[in-house]
């Protein structure tokens, strides 16, 4: 078992500029079942062997895809996953930075009741260890295993990831939640996942300044989650008013400061590592025998 | 991206959301001449630097007569505004708007922002208007109310009849303020703003709404759709590292500590500042090269870096996920040749083709200090930052000692 995706995802491509057709290619050497692309006006060629189609509906009606991935440029990006979720598909992975705020407001709201899953946007995607990438990941550094990780960054997210699999602790899955104001799905909806996978033993919550997000996980795994939870705040000295890389990364009128985050998820009973190093350490000694 | 004053006026008139008669002024001379256009008095003088808590800091000030407006006008031109916004640097004054000077019977506060949490785009309004609202939420909660419209569906004139009614508006001036409500939402909405705020809203003797001051922020991510906002930008009013970074597509905040850092990724880059201090150091800035780092990229972000001139020691920390270390080394070799980086430089690459990229570093007779793990490179960096700290206070001292 594993969330989000597995050995059974059949994966589209939406967007195959450089950057699309690079990671379809290095999900495919990962094992990915990459089905196919979606690239309007190119449909019945192939792009890298991939058979290409004009839309995703006639994508998915061809390969039974239940998954897609979206590389496609900011304009066109919040079109690509309202496509998708028009089709039904089960989950869509946003990878795009940079999608203008409003239409990610416009495309979260018209989410709402669909059985669309959307992952990100601004976001590394997700990885099952030798299972499933999608996304930009760089699966070699994950080992299959009981941790789970969801975080809103994506190099920070190798960094913990890295520092579990040193230790010899593997991870059952490893989502990128994304760095903007408003994304697809928010910590508690993977933690809610985590908590349902039986593969999963523990979970690592890597969160940043700006927002409430981490503060709603607290409430969430306080009064919902029975695993435990280690957690990592980065941007504990990040002046108030500055945009820290993401968009969503800002300290506003007093609110979204690491340590009103960190105060919500101590209380909730979860461990804090303090430092950025310690955060493999932190698992490790919060749940003894995790190593494989 | 913000705007000022001026320019937010400009807007809102053109949404329909009246605002006080005045015009822009650079000089005394335009000063006084505008103050003569509207005849009229008493007329403000207000300063157009990109902070709120102007008037508290001298910014803004009433004038009788337009020989008083010129008095006024050379008092604030030039000078440099200090505010709990702008830090202790300030701001220099080049630009002045004068008004003509409104008073009002109440003082609201209205604002369209993005709720973050409630994932609804928020109308928020007070009867305590002309102080901050972060002041209002934390004494008085119960006079903040929010109406939260679903951009699918957009506003309707319940929302603002809610909000008006709770203000205590009579029904008439429920009338006028949902006017005000619908232009500040298509403004809003329209011009991909991410925070529009009237603070004072005033209702005037007449029973109009007036806009005294306002602030808005726009979608840096939608500037691409609006070209007729990106002309409003104000270069003058950003630190000069992060208007030299924001050409160069690099995410980059000044700090006031020693360390310089260079980092890929946003949330890597804020650990990398906590590993800092965890480690007892203060770091200089915040950098994120990006997921497309190359020579070019790591060369101006050394640059960069090198133009603070606290800068004792520089950090580059880069987990290689799809970025390849060798190809970052490389661009550390040719950038700290071309820069001719004359501080301590520690390097840690972790990921993709590290090794390559540290034997890389090895061979290149630059002295550079190698990193293994996160820890480590906070270590080091502080250690070699307290190093030449310690090294500048001997060669101080020496020197005192000789003379």
């Amino acid at each position: 078992m594993a969330i989000l995706c597995d050995k059974e995802t059949r994966l589209l491509v939406q967007g195959l500029g450089k950057t699309g057709r690079f990671h379809a290619k290095l999900s495919l050497e990962y094992g990915t079942a990459v089905v196919g692309g979606v690239h309007p006006g190119k449909g019945g060629t192939t792009i890298d062997g991939l058979p290409i189609f004009d839309t995703l509906r006639g994508a998915v009606a061809e390969t039974g895809a239940n998954a897609s991935v979206v590389f496609v440029p900011p304009p066109g990006a919040a079109d690509a996953v309202l496509e998708a979720a028009d089709v039904g598909l089960p989950l869509v992975v946003c990878i795009t930075e940079g999608i203008p705020a409003l239409d990610m407001l416009r495309v979260k709201n018209a989410l709402r009741g669909s059985k669309t899953r959307l992952i990100g946007p601004n976001c590394p995607g997700v990885v099952t260890p030798e299972q499933c990438r999608i996304g930009i990941m760089p699966a070699q550094i994950t080992r299959p295993g009981p941790v789970g990780v969801v975080s809103r960054s994506g190099t920070l997210t190798y960094e913990a990831v890295d520092q579990l699999t040193r230790l010899g602790i593997g991870q059952s899955s490893c989502v990128g939640i994304g760095g903007d104001p408003i994304v697809g799905s928010s910590f508690i909806d993977v933690l809610a996942l985590f908590e349902n996978d039986p593969q999963t033993r523990a979970v690592v919550l890597i969160g940043e300044i700006g927002g409430s997000a981490e503060e709603a996980a607290a409430e969430f795994i306080k009064t919902q989650m029975t695993k435990p939870v280690v957690a990592f705040i980065a941007g504990q000295n990040a002046p108030p008013g500055k945009r820290m890389g993401h968009a969503g990364a800002i300290i506003a009128g007093g609110k979204g400061r690491a340590s009103d985050k960190i105060a919500a998820l101590t209380a909730a009973g979860v461990n804090v590592a303090r430092s950025p190093a310690e955060i493999g350490e932190a698992v490790a000694k919060r749940v003894p025998g995790l190593t494989i | 991206m913000n705007v000022h004053e001026y320019q937010a006026k400009a807007l809102l008139k053109k949404f329909g959301v009246p605002v006080p008669a005045g015009e822009l002024a650079t000089t005394p001379a335009e000063a006084e001449q505008v103050a003569r256009r509207l005849a009229t008095a008493p007329i403000v003088v207000k300063a157009q630097v990109h902070a709120g808590g102007r008037g508290k800091a001298g910014g803004i000030k009433l004038a009788q007569s337009p020989a008083e407006a010129v008095q006024r006008a050379s008092e604030i031109l030039g000078m440099c505004l200090r505010t709990h916004q702008t830090g202790p640097e300030g701001k220099l004054v080049r630009k002045l708007y004068v008004e003509v000077g409104a008073a009002g019977a109440r003082e609201f506060y209205l604002a369209v922002v993005l709720d973050r949490a409630k994932e609804k785009l928020a109308v928020i309004a007070s009867s305590e208007g002309g102080v901050d609202i972060e002041e209002v939420a934390a004494r008085s909660p119960e006079k903040i109310h929010s109406a939260f419209v679903d951009p699918n569906v957009g506003l309707y004139a319940y929302h603002a009849r809610e909000l008006g009614f709770s203000l205590g508006l009579t029904v008439e001036q429920v009338k006028s303020f949902e006017a005000v409500v619908r232009g500040l939402y298509r403004l809003f909405v329209e011009l991909d703003a991410s925070l529009a705020e009237i603070n004072p809203l005033v209702l005037t003797q007449s029973g109009q709404f007036l806009a005294l001051d306002a602030k808005l922020n726009f979608d840096d991510n939608a500037l691409y759709r609006h070209p007729e906002l990106c002309e409003l930008y104000d270069p003058e009013e950003e630190d000069e590292r992060e208007r030299r970074a924001k050409e160069l597509d690099l995410a980059y905040v000044g700090l006031d500590g020693d360390i310089g850092c260079m980092v890929n990724g946003a949330g890597l880059a804020m650990a990398t500042l906590d590993m800092i201090q965890v480690c007892g150091g203060r770091p200089a800035n915040f950098l994120d090269v990006g997921g497309g780092a190359d020579v070019e990229k790591v060369t101006e972000s050394f640059k960069l870096i090198l133009r603070d001139p606290n800068v004792k020691a520089i950090l580059v920390n880069i987990f290689g996920g799809i970025v390849r270390c060798d190809l970052i080394a490389e661009g550390v070799v040719a950038a700290a040749r071309e820069v001719k980086i004359q501080v301590p430089l520690v390097v840690r690459l972790q990921g993709t083709l590290a090794a390559e990229g540290r034997a890389l570093l090895a061979k290149s007779g630059l002295n550079i200090t190698p990193a293994e793990t996160l820890r480590e490179a906070g270590e080091k960096s502080v250690a070699a930052a307290r190093a030449a700290l310690a090294g500048q206070r001997d060669v101080a001292s020496h020197l005192g000692a000789v003379s």
